[in-house]
């Protein structure tokens, strides 16, 4: 005999061949796995239509970045990296995994183009794969089993801790690597004794390490560790198949469609319902999420996806306040509710009202639509649609809070949210003082080039007026020849949309787009980013190109149109706060810090969460009229983060985001060491 | 010569404050009036009123039964139409008894009927006229009130000048009798008492009272500081209430409790009649309002326009500093 | 168990800053918006949940011009399941009791279980309830904040003084006006009222109703509005002036003078 005997000739007690159990374990698993995956499958035929095949080399990239680049893993550096890790060993060992299986029949089976140094090449890699994908289980299982990081602890209203699942997956990955790593080293081992030829292996690699401390074993012994790890391993690897569709490793499997498919556009929102133009809503007999079949295919494939890493949630402001909202929750209650309707076997479940059954009203009112959370996953799961999704069906079942319905009927018959009548939205411009120096062109009885679009806080709002002031000198200095639609603006609805009220937004929305059109300009600025973001993203196309103040005054300056003076308070530091729909929803992220750093001696520092994970002040729009339950507010987190920065100054570039941070540093108490100003004050104090 | 009748709310043995009133609004009705009281209810309590009444009307009427025991509305109405000429003019208290019984009672005696009235300007002719206020107080209107088949009236407590030092010496005229059928389909079962809180405002000589200017639950800890600081009680309008911001027992009002400090901080209160039904013994009003048409302005002592939200703190501070 | 509520729509107190005409003896009118009684939302908001528990129907009736027609729609949106518009000129300029008469003859056509009104509405008189009651002879409860269904019996709660509530025991049919806070009334958009827009609301007249046109009207009216003023603000409070600092430093002067402090 010069080899050790393969599992495919292998008899058990000398007669029982051992083919026979590896023909039937691939049979029975992948027979097992093919069931389950139909019936996974079934909530997701049921679902709503969704539009995810438009885009296609966008997504691609998505496949190539976030997917297999693991681009997003890095934001959490260990747990990134150990992740990257077991996902890099898995694409590398599916391979040897695969022809592992087909070795039960064919002994010495290699996949066709491995037989010459491409296999030699491949099983160096492979062999040190197994062994980075051991360590990593190994520093993984530590983590979560003795030092168990927070973000993965399980509040006890969302059910029992996931940690057992975690360890379990983790021990079966580690057996698949020591098995095979065993599998190889047995006959290795054998074949040294047999013929003292050497075959190459990695060194230092585990297959190397188990070859070394076989050397001297007896062969029956490596014979049968040979056929019993080969065994192992069939039956871990289809265990684990079937295994994977029945908790949070189904991302194992989703998660190339899922990052496939994920948001390819950022700030706008889903329509009510794919494939139903704005025309025809009225046809629709219910609207929004009511039930969980009235989520999207996508959003149900984002359930099944979820790896429980709670990135999502650790980011989420309104989890960090205390508000009954963790969107990591979101997701893992409506999966167990995926699993519990749609049993493996027996009459799928009727599913009841979703806001009665897992969720609460609170939980959905509670966030912000800050995108935080989105901008985390390294999985492309979505949560704004679905918020705005299941606020439209409790619209539509008139289940909204009475501090929300006051305001939405004051936009209903005013167009603003504080009732305040049509012919007020100019008086801003009525100021004694500004009226001496500036005249507001009305677009209603004259023409400009540019809108400067207003929005209802800064229109009504007696303290935020200001911003509208001073955004007017701003332009008036950069030369632009500019007008405002007076009472023909009604508010932008970027909230009214996103609070679900679909058919009121619809109402505004028209209202805008034609005064807009009507008066011909040809460009559009506001320094609302909440105006800026439905203007540019939920209006469609048809409307000229829309800017923010902040990329006014960048360009400016780089032209040299507009001119800073030097800092006039040098002893003050400065900290700019992202607003979430200037900064994560629209990207800027630069205009407005090139603006603050134009300033001769302005100091300035960054916060420790900024840019795309700006941390949100407490939401704007609508839901400043929203009571939560909350243990603090976003707005405190956040003045305290700015303190922490060390900055005197939080200088932000969001009317809402002003209101809260004001508001936040009188409750924090730091009146007199802090102050919040709005970018336009700060610009229009400093132009020469 | 008018013939006038007030009916006298009362509880526990005393008469509202509204009894005081009466006479004055119908002085403003028609100098020459005759003004008879009129009191319904049952044993000591009521010959307790009644006797009080005497030093204030030259006539009271009482009714006793039973039946009147807890005031009914339907009960007393129907014993009113049988006792009362019912070409008379009837005012009544605009208090949750009077909404309850004078609507209905115009339609029984076929009379005029207006409510909630907080001034009378005269008759002329058989047209008396009148002023109440309309949207929330927001305006006011004259009303030309056709009395010539009666009227039946409610006015509002407090809009009428109190009656000081009267000593009338006025006869009783005991009318139980002619109340003829109390049977009724509306029957009294019991009091719900208001759950009392851990603060008893009534007790406090300064209240800082928040109103819808508050804006936030959070901010109800600005007033707080404030009251510490003045050592004074946190109480509030409705709408706080209704919003669950604070406890029923902290709500100033006719729905709420009635008060009786010496200095009484209205914290973006907008002065609500129904609020200022809740407070008594003249105190001495601060208003501190964003809005300078609020009404509230035009019963407090001093007022600020202000943001309560900027004026508390900075006022909570120089206090402590004092 | 049949349930009518009385609904009217007026100007929004929420959503106007109310003036008067250049004539000064009216309000401007041409910038109000209008929607339903805020206390009326709160009866329909009731209606519609007594009948979710205990099954039957539940009608909105107004007496108004044609745009009334809009409010009830938005009851209807919110579950009422009929609609009727008292609407004639010879309704116009009716005091209370007038109001009161017109519903009374449509009320009677029908068998209701139970007949609702808000506790009062803009002009703020709280009157309709009482007298409907009174003129078909059923009992009356005013200010409800609570109520119970027994079999041929309510029991309802008043909102009464001190935050007290008084229990009463009624039988049916009865008039109960309701008090807001008795509930959360549920949220109307513009697509519930479109999905309601083409049910038939029925109009009638004071023909079809049999009602005397000499005790309806301008002509029935013993209580007439004559004008609407801003009343003289009298003497008013002492505005104090300034700068915050100045401001707290006077306030604090007469604090100290009244024992604030």
């Amino acid at each position: 005999m010069t080899s050790i005997i393969g599992p495919a000739s292998f008899k058990f007690f000398g007669i029982f061949p051992a083919v026979i159990l590896s023909f039937v374990l691939p049979v029975i698993g992948i027979g097992l796995f093919a069931y389950i995956m139909a019936r996974r499958i079934a909530p997701l035929v049921r679902a709503n239509p969704d539009n995810r095949f438009d885009h296609i080399g966008k997504r691609v990239r998505n496949l190539i970045f976030v997917w297999l680049g693991q681009m997003r893993q890095p934001r959490y550096m260990l747990a990134g990296v150990l992740h990257m890790t077991i996902f890099a060993g898995f694409l590398i060992l599916s391979i040897r995994s695969s022809s592992l299986v087909i070795i039960g029949f064919s002994d010495g089976f290699v996949l066709p183009g491995f037989g010459g140094i491409l296999g030699d090449i491949y099983n160096f890699f492979k062999d040190y794969a197994a062994t980075f994908v051991l360590i990593a289980c190994i520093i993984a299982s530590i983590r979560r089993g003795i030092f168990k990081p927070k973000r993965y602890a399980v509040p006890e209203k969302y059910g029992k801790d996931h940690t057992g699942e975690a360890i379990f997956v983790l021990a079966i990955i580690a057996t698949l690597m020591i098995c095979e790593s065993l599998f190889e080293a047995s006959a290795s081992a054998y074949e040294f004794q047999l013929t003292g030829r050497e075959h190459f292996l990695a060194p230092l690699s585990l297959v190397w390490i188990f070859r070394s401390m076989l050397a001297s074993a007896p062969q029956n012994i490596l014979q049968g560790l040979h056929i019993f790890t080969f065994f192992v391993h069939d039956l871990a690897f289809f265990f684990f198949l079937c295994f994977l569709p029945l908790g949070k490793h189904f991302h194992v499997i989703t998660s190339v469609f899922n990052v496939f498919f994920m948001r390819v556009k950022k700030g706008n929102i889903k329509p009510v319902m794919h494939g139903v133009a704005d025309d025809k809503l009225d046809d629709l007999e219910s609207f929004g999420v009511k039930k969980l079949e009235d989520f999207t295919w996508k959003h149900m494939l984002d359930f099944y996806s979820c790896a429980d890493c709670g990135r999502c949630s650790d980011q989420c402001p309104a989890n960090a306040v205390g508000r009954p909202l963790s969107p990591r929750f979101i997701t893992i209650k409506a999966r167990d509710l995926i699993f519990k309707n749609y049993p493996f076997s027996g009459e799928i479940y009727k599913s009841k009202l979703l806001v009665e059954d897992i969720y609460t009203e609170d939980e959905i009112w509670s966030c912000t639509t800050c995108g935080a959370c989105e901008e985390e996953c390294p999985l492309g799961i979505e949560y704004i649609d679905k918020m705005v999704d299941l606020r439209r069906g409790m619209v539509d079942e008139g289940m909204v809070p009475q501090s929300l319905q006051k305001p939405l009927k004051a936009l209903e018959k005013r167009g603003n949210p504080y009732g305040k009548m049509e012919k007020k939205r100019a008086d801003w411009a009525k100021d004694k003082e500004f009226k001496a120096n500036w005249q507001i062109k009305d677009l209603a009885k004259e023409e400009a080039h540019t809108l400067y679009f207003v929005d209802s806080i800064t229109s009504y709002d007696d303290n935020i007026q200001e911003i509208a002031r001073r955004t007017s000198v701003i332009l008036k200095k950069a030369g632009i020849d500019f007008g405002i639609l007076g009472k023909n603006e009604k508010d932008s609805g970027n909230e009214v949309l996103r609070f679900g009220e679909e058919m009121l937004y619809q109402d505004l929305k028209e209202q805008n787009i034609e005064a807009i059109l009507e008066s011909g300009v040809k460009q559009i600025v506001t320094a609302d980013p909440h105006a800026f973001n439905a203007l540019k993203n939920d209006y469609g196309n048809s409307l000229p190109p829309v800017k923010h103040i902040s990329q006014i005054v960048a360009e400016k300056i780089t032209t040299g149109e507009l001119d800073l003076k030097p800092c006039q308070n040098p002893d003050k530091v400065y900290v700019y706060h992202d607003p979430c729909y200037l900064g994560r929803h629209n990207g800027i992220y630069e205009a407005p810090r090139q603006a603050l750093d134009a300033i001769n001696g302005l100091t300035r520092v960054e916060l420790e969460k900024s840019r795309d994970r700006s941390f949100c002040c407490g939401g704007g729009g609508l839901m400043l009229f929203y009571e939560p339950e909350e243990e603090t507010r976003m707005g405190v987190l956040r003045v305290n983060m700015a303190a922490k920065a060390g900055a005197t100054v939080i200088v932000t570039a969001c009317p809402f985001c002003l209101v809260n941070i004001q508001d936040a540093i009188k409750v924090a108490g730091k009146e007199g060491e802090m102050e919040a100003l709005d970018f336009t004050e700060l610009i229009e104090q400093h132009l020469a | 010569m008018t013939q006038i009748f007030a009916y006298i709310p009362f509880k526990n043995g005393a008469a509202e404050d509204v009894a005081l009133e009466f006479p004055a609004a119908a002085k403003k009705i028609d100098k020459g009036a005759s003004l008879t009281a009129v009191v319904a209810g049952s044993g000591a309590d009521l010959d307790k009123v009644a006797q009080e009444m005497t030093s204030i009307y030259s006539e009271v009427i009482k009714i006793d039964n039973a039946l009147f025991s807890y005031p009914n509305a339907e009960v007393v109405r129907k014993a009113l139409v049988n006792i009362i000429p019912l070409d008379a003019v009837f005012l009544f208290a605009h208090d949750t008894f009077g909404m309850d019984l004078a609507p209905g009672l115009s339609v029984k005696m076929d009379s005029a009927y207006a409510a909630d009235i907080v001034d009378f300007e005269g008759i002329d002719g058989t047209t008396l006229k009148a002023v109440r206020q309309e949207l929330g107080g927001a305006v006011s209107t004259h009303m030309a009130i056709d009395i010539s088949s009666g009227a039946v009236m409610t006015v509002r407590p407090g809009a009428f000048a109190p009656v000081e030092g009267s000593s009338e010496g006025g006869t009783i005229v005991d009318k139980s009798g002619d109340a003829g059928d109390l049977s009724a389909k509306r029957k009294f079962l019991e009091i719900v008492e208001a759950e009392v809180g851990d603060v008893d405002i009534t007790k406090s000589d300064v209240l800082v009272s928040v109103g819808r200017g508050i804006e936030d639950e959070e901010n109800i800890e600005i007033a707080q500081e404030l009251a510490e600081a003045m050592n004074a009680v946190v109480s509030c309008s409705r709408p706080i209430v209704d919003a669950k911001w604070l406890e029923k027992s902290r709500q100033v009002g006719t729905s709420g409790q009635t008060v009786k400090p010496k200095v009484y901080m209205a914290m973006g209160i907008s002065g609500s009649f129904q609020h200022l039904g809740g407070l008594k013994g003249n105190p001495f009003i601060v208003a501190v309002n964003k809005n300078p048409k609020a009404p509230i302005f035009q019963v407090a002592d001093v007022g600020i326009v202000e943001d309560i939200l900027d004026f508390m703190p900075e006022l909570t501070e120089a206090i402590n500093d004092l | 168990m049949e349930i009518l509520v009385c609904v009217k729509r007026v100007p929004d107190t929420a959503e106007n800053e109310f003036e008067l005409n250049s004539a000064g003896n009216d309000l401007d009118r041409d910038d109000l918006v209008y929607s339903v009684n805020e206390w009326d939302n709160y009866a329909v908001e009731e209606a519609i949940q007594i009948i979710d528990k205990v099954g039957g129907n539940v009608t909105v009736i107004t007496v108004g011009d044609d745009e009334s027609e809009e409010v009830l729609r938005r009851e209807m949106a919110m579950g009422a399941n009929d609609g009727i518009l008292l609407c004639d000129d010879a309704f116009d300029g009716s005091d209370g009791k007038g109001i009161a008469s017109i519903l009374k003859a449509e009320i009677e056509k029908g068998s209701y279980d139970l007949v609702m009104t808000g506790a009062q509405a803009d002009e703020g008189a709280g009157q309709i309830g009482g007298m409907v009651a009174a003129m078909l002879g059923m009992p009356y409860a005013s200010l409800v904040n609570k109520i119970e269904i027994g079999d041929d019996k309510i029991i309802v709660g008043r909102e009464i003084e001190g935050g007290n509530q008084e229990m009463n025991e009624m039988q049916l049919p009865c008039v109960i006006s309701i008090q807001t806070g008795i509930n959360e009334p549920r949220y109307v958009g513009i697509r519930g009222i479109r999905k309601v827009a083409k049910v038939d609301i029925p109009v009638k007249g004071a023909g079809d109703l049999g009602v005397d046109p000499e005790s309806i009207g301008e002509a029935g009216a013993k209580t007439k509005r004559v004008d609407y003023f801003v009343p003289d603000m009298g003497e008013g409070a002492e505005m104090l002036e300034g700068s915050t600092d100045e401001i707290i430093e006077k306030l604090i002067e007469r604090l100290k003078a009244k024992g604030g402090l």
